[in-house]
């Protein structure tokens, strides 16, 4: 048993933080705000081309390196821990997720290449916005889908749509398609972009909608939607790593009272406190990395309350940072806000922490069926 | 990444499941489930003829080094036989503190006289011990501890008392932690003795406590004695021998535990079924959020005991006791919320009753296993280093903060 990375994984994620912190970490991130940009480009252009790391999980016979969830959340890790604004989540940890789990031979084939050399970015919109209708040349799409992670700029949207029968299936759609309108969406947090994506009746051929033999449907969706909480709960953790390491230097040097503020006990306590949710999440997210890759049949379980306890990890410790900075964390150019609204705006990516709660209720039977047993006793 | 037992695992396990299946399934079928914390007193002398039992199968010592008498397996098939062990619902284990805490401390410090004398009774399961740590003005400043010995014609005489000492009725010795030097202060001074139980110096008062059972015990010391080599380490060097005792609870024992709690936790949701309490949206996220702790207790165990079998613990197992004392006493909380006004009503009049506690005052006090969990659990976060102790720990050594004044 080894419960941790492999001389590779670590490597590979040794690789990235080297790339993120030649950028100067969270201030590249807080030039992008600062400027109102979508991304880093520079940053993006390190990772895509010079590691390769926008085809990391994409199959080798399309140009990828063919590998697995365990080094998406080494690399997601290491992004959070920084608050990169690159395109890499969306990209691959959201679309990259729903190819792998739902797109069939020839459309792994026709999406996958421009994706792996980073000529293209992608995203992901789930949720029940947007309808499917059958014509007799393909498919027609209308709605709109929000808080769609970078999908004002990306390439290739994966856009869950709903046919009359309330079937929902994944379909491939250009960014640019005819009848595709999308606007950046003013959010407190900067460093990841959200946006409103319609699509006005756009005509897509039959072939657009993701089709893997025996995955499709609310199955594949909620699997591919399950990869990716795990890939953003890693990146949770980065953030509240990065957290507690800010407070803990700043609890060394800042004094008080003629002495550090760590050596209170009040600034120790709350410091131990988020010691344990720390390193509870990254136990949880390297099980569940694993598990993407290895224990399919637990793995809904396990991303739902990976995601739930990492959601609320990362928001406590990002909240104390603040509190633990005193004044000066509450301050524009201090960091701690940015990690702040990151937590924030993260525990509402991909369901809130209460609903993955209700899902493993669910999941445990309980509140599942009252009417039911009652009318049975 | 890989989170797999191996195929040698596999065949331990299997070793394991046997031999403890036809053991509980058979002869001490009576014991299954008994004993435990706050059940100490079920079942003593069946629970004294099971640690012999284990002990002449080879089941106590699986860890200790092979030259002490042990058997030196692997950190990882311990922690099987201790999942199997709480699966078999193998009944409280009355030698853990000889096996665990005294055996290893003696195995890396004692003389070898003292580990020919002390190692094999524990292995064949027929000496208990008990731990004197604590006393009535050192609970968590150990250093301030003031039961004395002093050296007369080749023996130790002790004067004193300790406090919270589990097992303490029943043990045949105890490890004391005393001041040898008169003249001493705090951690200087200190020596650990090795001193039986059964003599007329020492006397033992089981301690009532809000469960209504006894599992504690105060003891005192008054002219006990020891001989003069019954010290581990050299006299003065007793803090250190000590804080040692404390690091060779490697955590092998912990997914043993877990497999415990989630019988709690899964008795706590078919009442939840049962009384409709998961009706309720907020008790059915804090059911769902016990069982989510439940999970991430169990991925933090086998990430430190994985990293462990290879060596030192990581800092990170420093909060495995905070974590799950804060779990399970929640849980004990959710239980009786769960249990809305039936949480108070007790069990029946004639289950098993404990004489010596209801003869302590106030006559019987039955409590169903969800009202133990609640009571009991508010000692989880009390013995073995206070929750405010852990995160001071943690505070300092993992995190590198200055101590305090």
């Amino acid at each position: 048993m080894r419960f941790a990375f492999s001389d590779e994984q670590d490597e590979l994620r040794r690789a990235v933080r080297r790339a993120v912190e030649a950028r100067g970490g969270a201030r590249a991130a807080r030039e992008v705000v600062d400027a109102g940009g979508d991304h880093d480009a520079a940053l993006w252009r390190t990772l895509a081309h010079d590691l390769g790391l926008a085809g990391l999980i994409a199959p080798e016979a399309h140009g990828g390196a063919g590998l697995g969830w365990v080094e998406v959340v080494a690399v997601q890790q290491e992004l959070g821990a920084a608050l990169a604004a690159t395109p890499w989540f969306a990209t691959v940890a959201l679309a990259g997720a729903a190819l792998r789990v739902a797109a069939d031979d020839a459309q792994a084939a026709a999406l996958w290449p421009a994706l792996a050399r980073g000529a293209r970015t992608a995203t992901l919109a789930p949720g029940a916005g947007v309808a499917a209708r059958a014509t007799p040349r393909g498919v027609t799409l209308a709605g709109v889908a929000r808080h769609v992670v970078d999908g004002h700029t990306a390439g290739l949207l994966i856009i869950e749509a709903h046919d009359d029968a309330g079937e929902p299936a994944l379909f491939a759609v250009d960014g640019d398609a005819p009848g595709v309108r999308r606007r950046r969406l003013p959010t407190m947090d900067r460093t990841r972009a959200l946006a409103e994506v319609t699509l006005d009746e756009v005509e897509v051929p039959a072939r657009a909608r993701l089709a893997r033999a025996g995955r499709a449907g609310r199955a594949a969706i909620d699997h591919a939607l399950a990869l990716a909480r795990i890939a953003l709960a890693a990146e949770q953790l980065g953030a509240a790593q990065r957290c507690l390491d800010l407070s803990v230097d700043y609890a060394k040097v800042r004094h008080q009272f003629g002495r550090p503020i760590g050596s209170f006990q009040a600034i120790q306590h709350a410091c131990a406190e988020l010691f344990v949710l720390v390193e509870s999440a990254r136990s949880a997210v390297y099980f569940a990395g694993w598990s993407a890759d290895h224990a399919p049949d637990t793995l809904a379980d396990v991303s739902a309350a990976t995601a739930a306890y990492c959601g609320d990890a990362s928001y406590r410790c990002a909240a104390d940072t603040i509190q633990l900075h005193g004044g000066i964390g509450f301050t524009w150019e201090h960091d701690a806000h940015l990690y702040f609204k990151r937590a924030r705006a993260s525990r509402a990516l991909l369901g809130a922490p209460d609903a993955h709660r209700d899902a493993i209720a669910a999941r445990l039977g309980l509140g599942a069926d009252h009417v039911a047993r009652e009318g049975a006793t | 990444m890989d989170l797999r037992f191996s195929a040698e695992d596999d065949a331990f396990r299997a070793t394991v499941r046997a031999w403890l299946d036809a053991q509980l399934g058979g002869e001490f079928r009576h014991l299954r489930g008994k004993g435990g914390p706050g059940h100490e007193h079920e079942h003593v002398e069946g629970r004294l003829a099971w640690e012999r039992a284990l002990g002449a199968a080879g089941w106590v010592g699986l860890g200790w080094p092979k030259a002490a008498g042990g058997r030196g397996l692997p950190l990882l098939h311990q922690v099987i036989f201790h999942e199997e062990y709480a699966r078999a619902h193998g009944p409280g284990r009355i030698g853990h503190i000889g096996e665990n805490l005294l055996a290893p401390t003696i195995a890396a410090m004692g003389t070898e006289a003292q580990q020919r004398r002390f190692l094999p009774a524990i292995a064949r399961g027929e000496e208990l011990w008990c731990q004197g740590y604590s006393e009535p003005g050192a609970g968590s400043d150990l250093a301030g501890v003031q039961t004395r010995a002093e050296l007369r014609a080749g023996h130790w005489h002790l004067t004193g008392q300790k406090i919270w000492t589990s097992h303490a009725a029943i043990s045949d010795w105890c490890f004391v932690v005393c001041r040898t030097d008169p003249r001493s202060a705090r951690h200087a001074g200190l020596s650990y003795l090795l001193v039986p139980m059964r003599q007329p110096g020492i006397t033992v008062r089981p301690i009532r406590q809000l469960t209504g059972t006894a599992e504690f015990c105060e003891v005192f010391f008054d002219g006990a004695r020891c001989p003069e080599d019954h010290v581990v380490g050299a006299p003065g060097d007793g803090w250190r021998v000590a804080m040692a005792t404390l690091t060779f609870e490697r955590g092998a024992s912990t997914l043993g535990q877990q497999i415990g709690f989630a019988a709690e936790l899964e008795a706590i949701l078919a009442a939840a079924r049962a009384n409709g309490a998961d009706r309720d949206a907020g008790l059915r996220r804090r059911l769902a959020d016990a069982w989510i702790g439940l999970q991430v207790m169990r991925w933090n165990a086998l990430r430190m005991l994985a990293h462990g079998a290879r060596g030192e613990l990581p800092r990170e197992a420093l909060m495995s006791k905070l974590y799950w004392a804060t779990w399970h006493r929640a849980l004990g909380e959710l239980a009786m919320d769960v249990l809305g006004p039936d949480a108070e009503i007790g069990a029946e009049i004639g289950a098993e009753i404990d004489p010596e506690a209801a003869a302590g005052g106030g006559g019987a006090y039955s409590l169903t296993p969800l009202q133990e969990t609640f009571l009991f659990s508010r000692a989880d976060t009390i013995y073995a280093g206070s929750n405010e102790i852990q995160k001071n720990i943690i505070a300092t050594r993992a995190l590198g903060l200055p101590r305090g004044t």
